[in-house]
């Protein structure tokens, strides 16, 4: 059942990221910070008092607050620029929260106080919110918004010539997208009951982003199976045991190389290929 | 005394920079890809020169194979993996060099052992004593040698026949094309050479430190890429100056900013910092 869970919450996770890359086009290195900053929000708050619930909403205004700011520098630097700016954020997050013991530390937070819910109500949460999460994506691509995101990933320029006020939108990109992060961040650091900075650093953008690319960037059923997919792959490989990296870097390689618009893409085409 | 100490830590750990970055920005301006697996050429040739090392006890030899072998694989990889996805946006390569770099570092876990390797007599431990400041000889072989391999490729970019095209083929591919340049040619050889520049930079922190283990590369690979952005992205000169400013900040960052925030913090704040000021990195062509 708390695989289950963990599962629910990659999905939520790599849901947040394809808003932000997916669907507007800005690749971000450091999406891991996000969910960081909605963990330790979360968590501080549970240890302080506050019913697990009530600190969903503040878990996803903090990050969404520090997802504006960098939004605002998505609006400075473009393209390769701004992928190295995020992953300069998720190292700065990761060395800002070692640094304070108010934060935790190296050692990170541990026994954050019983939610209340059983895992049974737990999972079905995570659960609830990831449809949700999807359903709001499906909705945010066929709206006008949507339309203008993905005006944005194409030619961001044109998109500007039309008329478009493309620095509001981007900022709605990272707002959301950030907000989802830490809101998966939230549920994170209450399954598990303990965070660390270990747990928020460089791999895990990496991992959420191949996610994000594998499921086929924007693909909202692709992204989810991706997901699902790749985080159920460590349990899944124990038979491969001490390869399960090796696996996993090749993996990510070949499918890049053979298929690089993701499996997604290999499926439509297979299906086109097929019976006419 | 604390402050020239500072500035000549700072500038040991920025020519390591350096070659790691010039490699990576050669690669950067040809083909516009973030070239994460780069790292792990760095951490092949560590580990070459330690074997080579022990086994004939010259480090000159060590260096030479090293880098032979490095810019070998560096154009094999080229030849074999970005080659054929270079049609695509950049974050396939991207992702492609990401996974092409961790099952590496697992590749060199499982054949060398997880424990890293060292030099069974390390050469060049010895101090010298210049002015108040004491270096250890490893130290000045990495300053000098980062110097040299620098003037030697300014040399042969503005000299040869080769460089002028790959610079031509820098500022202009479609231009350089039509006036006969060969773009394959000048992809090997810019591989062939930012690979080798690595391989060598792994032999020199492995004397360094006196240790080669898997995972060294993986604090160059984003390092190297912070780099190449504050230099402008494809810009030598500033990839140059970029990489000794980060050296030198770090170190005094570390001394003055060590309770707020971790060396990678550091590097990257001032990073973010100047990308603000300057969103094309700060010694930008153009």
């Amino acid at each position: 059942m708390s695989l289950v869970t963990a599962v629910g919450i990659s999905v939520l996770f790599a849901l947040s990221l394809n808003l932000i890359t997916g669907f507007c086009g800005q690749i971000s290195l450091g999406h891991a910070a996000f969910f960081g900053i909605g963990a330790y929000t979360s968590a501080l708050l549970c240890k302080a008092g506050m019913p697990f619930l009530l600190t969903l909403p503040p878990a996803m205004v903090v990050p969404a607050f520090f997802g504006v700011i960098v939004g605002l520098a998505s609006l400075r630097v473009r393209a390769d620029f701004l992928a190295i700016t995020t992953m300069g954020v998720g190292f700065l997050f990761v060395g800002v929260v070692r640094q304070q013991d108010a934060l935790g530390g190296e050692m990170g937070i541990s026994a954050i106080p019983d939610t209340g819910l059983s895992k049974l109500a737990f999972m079905l949460l995570t659960l609830l919110l990831c449809v949700m999460t999807a359903l709001l994506s499906q909705y945010i691509r066929r709206s006008w918004m949507g339309q203008v995101f993905n005006a944005v990933a194409e030619d961001e320029d044109t998109t500007r010539v039309l008329g478009v006020d493309v620095p509001r939108f981007k900022l709605a990109a990272f707002a959301l997208g950030t907000a989802l992060a830490g809101l998966a961040g939230a549920l994170y650091a209450n399954n598990l009951k303990f965070i660390s900075p270990d747990s928020f650093g460089f791999v895990e953008s990496m991992t959420v982003l191949s996610m994000v690319v594998i499921g086929g960037i924007g693909s909202v059923l692709g992204v989810t199976a991706a997901a699902i997919v790749l985080s159920l792959l460590p349990s899944m490989f124990t038979f491969v045991g001490e390869y399960k990296l090796l696996v996993y870097g090749g993996l990510l390689f070949l499918i890049m190389r053979f298929s690089p618009d993701g499996v997604t893409g290999a499926l439509r085409r297979a299906f086109a290929k097929g019976p006419r | 005394m604390l402050f020239v100490e500072l500035i000549a830590q700072g500038l040991v750990q920025g020519s390591i920079y350096a070659l790691i970055a010039l490699g990576l920005t050669l690669v950067y301006g040809l083909l516009r890809i973030l070239h994460v697996a780069h790292a792990a050429l760095f951490t092949l040739g560590g580990y070459i020169g330690v074997l080579v090392t022990n086994q004939f006890g010259s480090l000159g030899l060590a260096i030479a194979v090293a880098m032979a072998v490095t810019g070998m694989a560096g154009v094999l990889m080229y030849r074999f993996c970005y080659e054929p996805i270079l049609h695509h946006p950049p974050f396939v390569a991207l992702i492609a060099s990401i996974g092409l770099f961790i099952a590496s570092e697992e590749i060199y876990r499982l054949v060398f052992g997880a424990y890293g390797l060292s030099y069974a007599n390390p050469p060049l431990q010895g101090h010298v004593a210049i002015g108040a400041l004491s270096f250890k000889q490893a130290e000045l072989l990495v300053m000098g040698g980062g110097a040299l391999v620098i003037a030697v490729l300014a040399a042969l970019q503005s000299r040869t026949r080769l460089g002028i095209a790959c610079q031509a083929t820098v500022t202009d591919p479609q231009m350089a094309e039509s006036f006969g340049i060969d773009l394959k040619t000048v992809r090997y050889v810019n591989f062939f050479v930012g690979s080798a520049l690595a391989g060598a930079a792994g032999v020199m922190v492995a004397l360094l430190n006196n240790l080669v283990e898997p995972t060294m590369g993986s604090v160059p690979s984003y390092k190297a890429l912070a780099i190449i952005v504050l230099g402008g992205l494809g810009s030598i000169p500033g990839t140059l100056m970029a990489a000794l400013t980060l050296g030198i900040v770090e170190a005094f960052g570390t001394i003055y900013l060590g309770k707020l925030l971790d060396r990678n913090a550091i590097a990257f704040a001032f990073l973010i910092l100047v990308l603000m000021v300057r969103p094309q990195g700060l010694f930008a062509r153009k």
